[in-house]
């Protein structure tokens, strides 16, 4: 397995009415699409990750997808049985059009020049390279946290081309708190004096010191306060040094974890990625109101998901979800899983969240025929 | 808490429940049905299959959910004892509480709250009237029984009443009752339903004149 490019020579019009003359998309598959095309399952992205949803590159265990324990031969999205579509979304740093891209009416990388992309945007993307793949219905389209959103996205602008959406750790919308998080992270990186205002590839710097205090900032909102006390309470590393320097183990985690990102994601994307969570709001066309937004998707089958340590996206907010969905009368199962890790949980293997999702794709399985 | 409960019913030789059948009955072609505590989903799948209705099942239990789940059911896992805030008023036909009310801490407000998201309501519980129960009591011992199998100090059967009881019960949130089956052995019961049936089924609504307190 390898990642493909495809390339659209057609312009594409961002939500915000700018537009790029052509772009490309990184994508994987994995599986084999049947006859009939209908066991197809797109599987969408969230924050940090890329078109490499599962496998390896080589066998080298190193290289694993970032959604490997979920998808893949007899995993709780069954490869041998689904046809699995993996794509970095438009603006990223995976190899899909992005800032790092070159601007054709410029000649130089587009850096904050890049459109910024909303998840409709992305939706409409991936809605091409459906078609760019022969894929009339997708049997499935899934994602956690934004990649929920994306899926969310799916069943209100193309309601038919997806039979059913599994909706993970996700929420309607961000809270004020939620982009207040994601303005600090963005407020980090674009004052960073090596982010030259965006357009820091022609200076051949990175605004690492800006990406990192961002990755710390998310972690934390990843994590539940829990599973931070159990992993790291008060430890510290070689007792009280009375200076700034790494001492509690959680100071540690969290400059780790902002050290590795800083050295493979680009800055740019995060802007524009945490812009479009900002900004994504179905309801908001609808006077507030979800399950109007949510009327067109009442063919489509539901399976909602939410973890109860999970503060970042509560299952309260999950809960929206489910009441605008029965208020349709749209076929939707809703689990709430007691689970410790929080947020990011939706990347761990719990057993009775993996058991359900595992269920459901028997479900879809059955009624595609896959 | 009820899926557990569910298991100690009575078949009626056919692989379904005996009060299910009852259920099923007062349950309209089409109907929109909620099923609180509805275990592995075996009622709404029967609902489905046979009465076309459209429906969810509410459980708190993970295995059920996964169970009503993989039963080809909407499930939505939630506790009951916090009501049934996710739904809107008058949004159901028919909600369902199967031998589960007497394992709920908050029984007027689930009572209240199944004929404000529903039209009408159906609730089955043990009958403690039934004669057995009282011929334990009078000598001198908490009932244990086929549907009541738990020993007083492990029994999740926290607010069991007789048929009586629920009756003023209903008088007090003023919901009319319907119909009423009492049932022992998988079978009717006409003759003084409150001494011989050990399994009551009420279908109510809420009164029609008092319609504006629950």
């Amino acid at each position: 397995m390898s990642p493909q490019v495809a390339r659209f020579d057609t312009p594409f019009v961002f939500k915000s009415g700018k537009a790029i003359p052509g772009y490309e998309l990184m994508y994987e598959t994995y599986g084999t699409l049947n006859a009939a095309k209908s066991n197809a399952v797109l599987v969408c992205h969230a924050l940090n990750a890329s078109h490499h949803v599962a496998g390896t590159y080589g066998g080298d265990p190193e290289s694993a997808g970032w959604w490997d324990n979920m998808v893949g031969p007899a995993k709780p999205l069954d490869t041998t049985r689904f046809f699995v579509v993996g794509v970095n979304n438009l603006g990223g740093c995976f190899g899909s059009s992005g800032p790092r891209h070159i601007n054709p009416a410029t000649g130089k990388p587009y850096g904050a020049d890049f459109p910024v992309v909303t998840v409709e945007d992305w939706v409409n993307a991936q809605a091409a390279l459906a078609d760019y793949l022969g894929i009339e219905k997708f049997a499935a389209v899934m994602g956690g946290s934004l990649g929920a959103m994306q899926a969310l996205q799916w069943t209100i602008a193309y309601p038919r081309r997806l039979a059913a959406a599994l909706v993970i750790a996700s929420t309607p919308k961000l809270s004020a708190q939620n982009i207040a998080f994601n303005e600090v992270a963005r407020q980090a990186i674009i004052t960073d004096p090596d982010f030259h205002g965006g357009h820091f590839y022609e200076h051949d710097v990175v605004p690492a010191r800006g990406l990192r205090v961002a990755r710390m900032i998310g972690h934390i909102t990843y994590l539940s306060d829990d599973v931070m006390a159990e992993r790291f309470g008060r430890e510290l590393r070689d007792g009280m040094q009375f200076g700034y320097g790494t001492e509690f183990q959680i100071e540690s985690y969290l400059r780790h974890q902002g050290e590795k990102f800083s050295g493979y994601f680009d800055a740019n994307t995060y802007l524009l990625i945490t812009k479009a969570l900002d900004y994504f709001d179905p309801a908001a066309s609808h006077g507030g109101n979800l399950a109007r937004a949510l009327e067109t998707a009442k063919g489509v089958k539901f399976l909602v998901v939410s973890f109860t340590t999970d503060w970042r996206f509560s299952p309260a907010r999950s809960r929206e979800i489910v009441a605008a969905l029965t208020a349709n009368r749209t076929e939707v199962s809703y689990a709430e899983i007691d689970a410790p890790h929080g947020h990011d949980e939706f990347l761990l293997e719990d057993p009775r969240y993996f058991a359900l999702v595992r269920a459901y794709y028997g479900r879809i399985a059955a009624e595609v025929g896959a | 808490m009820s899926g557990n409960l569910k298991t100690n019913g009575n078949g009626n030789g056919n692989g379904l429940r005996s009060d299910y059948a009852v259920i099923a009955a007062w349950v309209g072609e089409g109907a929109r049905v909620l099923d609180l505590g509805c275990g592995d989903g075996t009622l709404l799948r029967h609902l489905r299959d046979h009465k076309r209705a459209f429906g969810y099942g509410i459980e708190i239990d993970d295995d059920s959910v996964l169970a009503a789940l993989s039963n080809g059911n909407n499930v939505i896992q939630s506790n009951l004892e916090e009501g049934l805030a996710v739904f809107g008023d008058a949004s159901f036909d028919c909600v369902v509480l199967s031998r589960t009310l007497q394992a709920m801490h908050h029984i007027e407000k689930i009572m209240r709250e199944m004929v404000r998201v529903g039209g009408e309501a159906i609730v089955t519980f043990p009958n403690f009237g039934y004669e057995p129960n009282r011929e334990q009591v009078a000598a001198g011992r908490m009932p244990v029984s086929k549907i009541l199998p738990h020993n007083w100090y492990d029994t999740p059967n926290i607010h069991l009443c007789t048929m009586l009881d629920f009756e003023d019960l209903c008088a007090k949130l003023e919901l009319a009752v319907l119909d009423r089956v009492a049932m022992t052995d998988g079978r009717r019961i006409d003759e003084e339903p409150n001494l011989n049936g050990e399994l009551a089924i009420y279908r109510v609504k809420r009164g029609e004149r008092l319609g504006k307190s629950a």
